[in-house]
């Protein structure tokens, strides 16, 4: 009886008080998506449960605004993102990790310190260059910039999965004549599969995520990704459309969400390792 | 005509033969290989940087070239009391929140240490504050914190903790740490599971043999757990410090820098400058203010973990 009293002040009581911290928001965005105005608005009404659960924002949110344009412009984006961070990270990650070129360590820390330049000091000359570059308000914009936070983070998980494979299977395939562009093809590419789907998912939800150059770089409606169109458009001056704007919150976290709890295991292991470094 | 032809002919696998060749020389497919990432980095990454130092010099408008002006910008924006304010705010909410961060990440590490079913399922649930896109994260904050319709005011009431809604927002003290309490809800999963990888490599015999010696709990997690995680930690506490101090969009949609410019960060304040007011040079500036204390974080982290090799 000691023994679990203990347990319960030790590990069930935080326990439940973080999940209730942490879940809390999450509880409190479905909360509202599902109540009417009339209710969302009544101050008598215990504003923890739905009374009269309706899909009326749901519904406003795809009739009244062009929420899935946004989703699109996103998806479009992160993909585009991905594969291009990606294809780039792989290449750079087995050539600073196996092929041992003369700058290889340097050229390695510096991508890695890219890593630690945040988007916050980028974004205004980067609007500069865009400016420059006639890609305002167009999604190739992002779709360039991106990149630049993607790449080193990838590479510097990549390189970790490199490091993992033994160097001898590369030495056999070269011994029988292989190219080098052969043995990356059909030795590490298929080897370092499991990297790769870490990578790509860090890349995918990144993108996804991203906020300041979203907003900084594109200013119409029609071109803006999900999260920007959210917070400028739903709000106009003092009219808050709050139940729509938790349906869009809660449904444009809905893609990354199933990403992410497919492929949760690769997702930590992905976190951890790249920590570990 | 026919001779050209031979000739080419000869040339081509030859040129081939040498580029394969030279595809064999690890040096050459080095560079190669390199070659997309580092010039996606350099034109996007390098050199903006170092055109915002010089933008910070000049009286650059959006949409046009500026003309040097020297440190005009830092000048006068040495002389404005809403920077200074930013600058505070900055370091109260990095200060704080990292802080906090730390204490409660390695707190539900701890408890998400040890044996018990559903073990998977919780993990993937602490994650979910990171996984979600902040904005939308930020967006329900917001809603959260309204002063009239917010749950969190309701339940105190009803519990009978206070007698009349707080206004979250609307306050100066009371934004700065709504905010931060924002912050630190997106940012404990990070340390979490970050640093339950570094737990989970710790020996259990180490903590067996303590019990016997009659240690504590709390005698063991600071004799024995902590000093094993130092290396993680330090990692997890330097990246969330980048992180917190260049924070821009949790700030920017739940309060837009406001009470009257009372929660500006870095980050927003230049925003608001630079694609608000226009004014790209001086909120090159500001952003260029945070330079100093990034880099001193990245030369801390460098040196620490020199150290633990």
């Amino acid at each position: 009886m000691e023994r679990f009293g203990s347990k319960v002040i030790k590990f069930y009581m935080p326990l439940v008080l973080y999940l209730v911290f942490l879940l809390f928001p999450f509880y409190w965005m479905a909360n509202t998506v599902f109540k009417s105005d009339i209710e969302l608005y009544d101050l008598e009404l215990n504003p923890l449960y739905i009374h009269n659960p309706t899909f009326d924002n749901v519904v406003h949110l795809f009739t009244q605004t062009i929420f899935l344009k946004w989703m699109w412009n996103t998806f479009f984006v992160a993909i585009l993102a991905t594969i291009i961070s990606l294809a780039a990270s792989l290449l750079a990650a087995y050539a600073i990790q196996r092929l041992q070129f003369k700058t290889s360590g340097p050229t390695g820390v510096a991508i890695f310190l890219g890593y630690l330049v945040p988007q916050t000091i980028l974004f205004i000359p980067l609007a500069h260059i865009i400016f420059k570059l006639r890609l305002w308000d167009s999604l190739w914009s992002l779709v360039l910039t991106y990149p630049t936070f993607l790449i080193p983070f990838c590479t510097w998980l990549l390189m970790g999965y490199f490091k993992s494979i033994p160097k001898e299977m590369e030495e056999c395939a070269m011994i029988d004549g292989t190219s080098r562009i052969n043995i990356f093809r059909k030795i590490i590419l298929p080897l370092c599969l499991p990297g790769i789907l870490s990578a790509g998912i860090f890349c995918f939800t990144l993108s996804w995520n991203e906020f300041i150059y979203a907003l900084a770089f594109i200013s119409a409606t029609t071109s803006k990704t999900v999260p920007i169109g959210l917070v400028t458009e739903l709000v106009r001056g003092d009219v808050y459309h709050w139940g729509p704007l938790m349906a869009g919150a809660l449904c444009a976290s809905v893609p990354v969400a199933l990403v992410y709890s497919f492929f949760v295991e690769h997702y930590v292991a992905g976190m951890t390792g790249a920590l570990k470094e | 005509m026919d001779a050209v032809a031979t000739v080419e002919q000869e040339i081509r696998p030859t040129l081939r033969r040498r580029f394969s060749a030279a595809l064999e020389n690890p040096t050459f497919l080095g560079f190669l290989f390199v070659a997309p990432a580092e010039l996606l980095l350099l034109i996007f990454l390098a050199y903006p940087l170092l055109l915002g130092l010089w933008l910070g010099l000049t009286d650059t408008i959006v949409g046009r070239d500026g003309n040097f002006i020297g440190f005009q910008n830092y000048i006068s924006l040495v002389h404005d009391s809403t920077f200074w304010l930013t600058v505070f705010n900055t370091f109260l909410y990095t200060v704080v929140a990292v802080f906090v961060k730390l204490v409660l990440g390695v707190g539900l590490a701890v408890v998400l240490n040890r044996d018990f079913k559903g073990k998977g399922l919780m993990r993937a649930i602490v994650l979910l504050p990171w996984i979600i896109p902040t904005a939308l994260s930020a967006i329900c904050f917001w809603w959260l914190y309204d002063s009239t319709f917010s749950g969190i005011s309701w339940t105190l009431i009803k519990l009978g903790f206070i007698d009349h809604r707080i206004n979250f927002l609307g306050d100066a003290w009371n934004a700065r740490f709504s905010l931060i309490v924002a912050n630190v809800w997106r940012g404990i999963p990070f340390f979490t599971i970050g640093l339950l990888a570094g737990l989970q490599t710790i020996d259990p015999d180490l903590y067996e043999a303590a019990e016997i010696d009659g240690a504590g709990s709390w005698a063991r997690f600071r004799k024995i757990t902590l000093p094993l995680l130092m290396p993680l930690l330090t990692v997890v506490t330097v990246f969330s410090t980048i992180w917190t101090f260049a924070d821009f969009q949790l700030v920017w949609v739940i309060t837009r820098g406001g009470p009257g410019g009372a929660t500006h960060i870095f980050g927003t304040l230049s925003f608001q400058r630079a694609m608000s007011g226009g004014h790209f040079g001086e909120g090159a500036a500001i952003s260029n203010f945070m330079l100093p204390i990034l880099v001193a974080c990245v030369f801390i982290a460098f040196v620490f973990l020199r150290k633990e090799d």
